[in-house]
């Protein structure tokens, strides 16, 4: 075999330890499949559907915080990567994607299994590459490698030519590109900080997604200054559960001691977070009250949708850890109280329903467990009931809302961390979309565990119709054409079980979780229950309903 | 913030790598917001692999400037300039073709062109195209003045700009070789 770009590919990827890869096969990328048998020491993960590549890659790296690969073919193969890119774009998640593409002559004339995949993804993508020659093919991955990781990480495409692929190759491989120095802010905005945190007398911490390498950083910050904590839905694992300090998640179904410490604080110190929509409800009624201080690494963030009137431009960690230095201990009993007493303020799910199931099983998870949810209300009700005591241990798909996300990325989760238990709650709407990576479990036997929460609805949209549609339950009712999920399990020699009341749950999820091996979890739950608290959409977070409405089921 | 409050011109300069897509990554950023880039004029610098591009966006203060940092963040965005920030000079250049039904009529127009410097570039026996090159306000108010004759029809460039002064917005000695050396130090 001579050496050729692809071989310059698989080389590259060996040269910056990218040894798991996440793809499927197909005509414009074959060469790049016949030259990986040349490199026994490349793990190639076959997938069902490219989608599930892009999510597993994704998995991977949320709970490695390292670059997760996937590849596809030309045409479909690369536009069923297109959700995972997007996923990846909006949560932060850095990525490598390869896809093949028709040899150079053909490229814009509508050939066979022809898509502009760089045009595609141009808005959903840190950046993407056309490969010209083999020549400049190690260049660009290496490339795409250190854009992918640095700063705030995001996914890169490399688009390759399968003829560029065959091309001679007999160049260098370019060393890797040396890890960035965390970004410092500068000492006048620590200064600035410093002072508005001085001053503070109902102060409080909210932490993101952009926070999840920094957990030691910030939880030495907020306990030296005694700030109660908040984590976003991206943030929850940064600020240990079990501190007195965490106050929970905020936004539309965050806790009543979240949203009420937002609404009430004089201080509010944002890290490594976006002021999504969901998180704020109204804007102009976010935090009303508050001096913002946020912080984050892309000043394109800083002031894009809630003011920051204190910026500070730098790495979470880094920046926590200089806050933490300069900690005067913040003690102000009555905010302290007040906040004790909103924290009593819980649902409890003493009551057969999805959030019983969903308590049960995240109460019987030990910490180390990577927990994986897919979109919906099962995702909403754990992120409410997990207890994490640790980063990269909760995966979901925040940003998009991406159902179908959940299956594979606990794949992936499972496949870096072998020796770590991943766990995904979904629900039997979400799971459908990439139940068919049943089969790579099962190739790969990795023992991931997977919980299917059966409520028979597309449970979050029939809530929504419930709330504000009068009832109107268009086109979300499953129940009538659901498989048998145990059966299905089954069907890919997987382990099932099925609990349908309170009875029988506890057995059941102990007998899930010691299987040896993957298995599936049904959990058949009542149909109509919802998920509160909930800020409705558009209203303030101050306007939370706490409990189900008269007439709705908790 | 409300969008779609007040809006204003900004006219800013993006030197850019010179590679494909460029162009859209940098329209599509701007049409993404919902906002019109009103001229766009691109060429290259003195600087191989380097180009420079003169965008004018119509749009809300505060989404702009968020646009601009969104700019900044592109891989092929080397330098964002907001000329809103410092003293520059900037020009367009039209061509304007304009009627002419009478030798009294030339005579005229021939008259109006020389107040404003504009070169005649193109004589017909029914027609006399013009070049002029100057700010927004003077080729506007030359465009004016010959329509009561009638324009047969024009073509402006689109602005371009540079920033007043010895220095250079990137000075030259950063590029390197070529961009790709130049991207790191500048960037941040
Ligand atoms: C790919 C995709 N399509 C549609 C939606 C809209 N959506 C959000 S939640 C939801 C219902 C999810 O139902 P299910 O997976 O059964 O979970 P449940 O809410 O019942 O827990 C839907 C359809 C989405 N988020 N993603």
């Amino acid at each position: 075999m001579k050496r050729t770009g692809a071989h310059a590919l698989w080389e590259t990827l060996l040269a910056h330890d990218l040894t798991t890869v996440f793809g499927y096969p197909g005509g414009a990328i074959m060469p790049v499949y016949d030259a990986l048998t040349a490199f026994p020491d490349m793990r190639h993960v076959l997938v069902r559907h490219e989608q599930g590549a892009a999510h597993m890659a994704e998995g991977w790296a949320k709970a490695t915080g390292e670059v997760g690969v996937c590849m596809a073919t030309s045409g479909p193969g690369a536009t069923n990567l297109v959700t995972g890119l997007a996923d990846a774009m909006l949560d932060s998640v850095p990525l490598l994607a390869i896809t093949g593409n028709v040899a150079r002559p053909l490229i814009g004339t509508d050939a066979f299994q022809e898509a502009d995949i760089t045009g595609i993804t141009l808005p959903i993508t840190k950046h993407n590459y056309l490969v010209k020659s083999a020549a400049e093919l190690p260049g660009i991955v290496a490339e795409a490698i250190r854009i992918a990781r640095s700063g705030r990480p995001g996914p890169v495409l490399v688009d390759i030519p399968k003829d560029v692929q065959l091309e001679a190759f007999g160049g260098e491989i370019p060393r890797p590109h040396a890890k960035p120095e965390p970004m410092r802010p500068s000492e006048a905005a620590i200064e600035a900080a410093l002072e508005v945190l001085r001053g503070a007398k109902r102060p409080v911490l909210m932490v993101g997604g952009g926070s999840q390498h920094a957990a030691a950083e910030i939880t030495e910050f907020a306990r030296a200054w005694n700030l109660p904590t908040i984590t976003t839905l991206m943030g929850l694992g940064v600020f240990p559960a079990s501190d007195e300090l965490w106050l929970g998640m905020p936004g539309m179904h965050g806790s009543v001691a979240a949203n009420r410490a937002i609404s009430n604080a004089d201080v509010l110190v944002g890290i490594g977070l976006r002021f999504d929509d969901r998180v704020t409800g109204k804007v102009s009624r976010f935090a009303p009250h508050a001096h913002i201080v946020h912080v984050d690494i892309d000043a394109a963030e800083i002031s894009k949708i809630v003011r920051a009137h204190t910026p500070v431009r730098g790495d979470a960690g880094v920046t926590a850890r200089r806050l933490a230095q300069e900690a005067t201990r913040l003690d102000n009993p009555e905010w302290h109280a007040k906040l004790a007493d909103w924290k009593t303020r819980f649902i409890r799910h003493d009551h057969w329903s999805a959030g019983y199931a969903v308590k049960a099983i995240t109460e019987r998870l030990a910490p180390d467990d990577i927990l994986s949810t897919d979109v919906g209300q099962h995702q909403m009700l754990s992120a409410q009931l997990a207890r994490f005591e640790k980063p990269r241990r909760w995966l979901t798909s925040g940003g998009l809302g991406t159902m179908g996300f959940g299956f594979p990325a606990a794949i992936g989760a499972a496949m870096a961390q072998p020796f770590v238990r991943s766990v995904v709650i979904a629900g039997d709407g979400g799971f459908q979309m990439t139940a068919q990576e049943l089969a790579t479990l099962t190739r790969y036997k990795v023992p991931v565990k997977i919980a299917v929460i059966n409520n028979s609805f597309l449970g979050m949209v029939r809530q929504w119709q419930e709330l504000f549609h009068e009832r109107r339950y268009s086109e979300v009712y499953l129940g009538g054409d659901n498989p048998d999920f145990v059966k299905l399990a089954g069907a890919y020699n997987i382990h099932g079980l099925r609990a349908s009341n309170e009875a029988e749950l506890p057995s059941a999820i102990d007998a899930w979780l010691s299987h040896d091996g993957p298995s599936l979890l049904e959990v058949v739950v009542p149909n109509e229950h919802g998920v509160f608290p909930m800020v409705p959409a558009g209203a303030a977070l101050d306007e939370m309903v706490e409990t189900a409405p008269q007439g709705v089921a908790q | 913030m409300t969008a779609y409050t007040q809006t204003s011109d900004f006219l800013l300069s993006l030197i850019v790598r010179d590679e494909p897509r460029v162009l859209t990554r940098v329209a599509s950023l701007i049409g993404r917001r919902g906002y019109n880039i009103k001229s766009l004029s691109v060429g290259t610098t003195e600087v191989p692999g380097v180009s420079r591009m003169t965008i004018v966006v119509q749009g809300d203060r505060s989404i702009v400037e968020n646009a601009i940092a969104q700019l900044e963040k592109l891989q092929d965005v080397i330098k964002v300039v907001d000329h809103a920030l410092e003293k520059f000079v900037d020009r367009e250049l039209v061509l304007v073709k304009v009627r002419i039904e009478s030798s009294e009529q030339r005579i005229e127009v021939r008259h109006i062109a020389e107040d404003f410097r504009a070169r005649i570039v193109d004589v017909g026996r029914r027609a006399l195209m013009f070049e002029v090159t100057g700010d927004e306000g003077k080729i506007t108010a030359f465009i004016e003045q010959m329509r009561p004759f009638g324009i047969i029809e024009t073509m402006r460039t689109g602005r371009v700009a540079l920033t007043r002064g010895s220095n250079a917005d990137i000075p030259s000695h950063v590029y390197g070789e070529g961009p790709t050396q130049a991207l790191e130090p500048v960037i941040n």
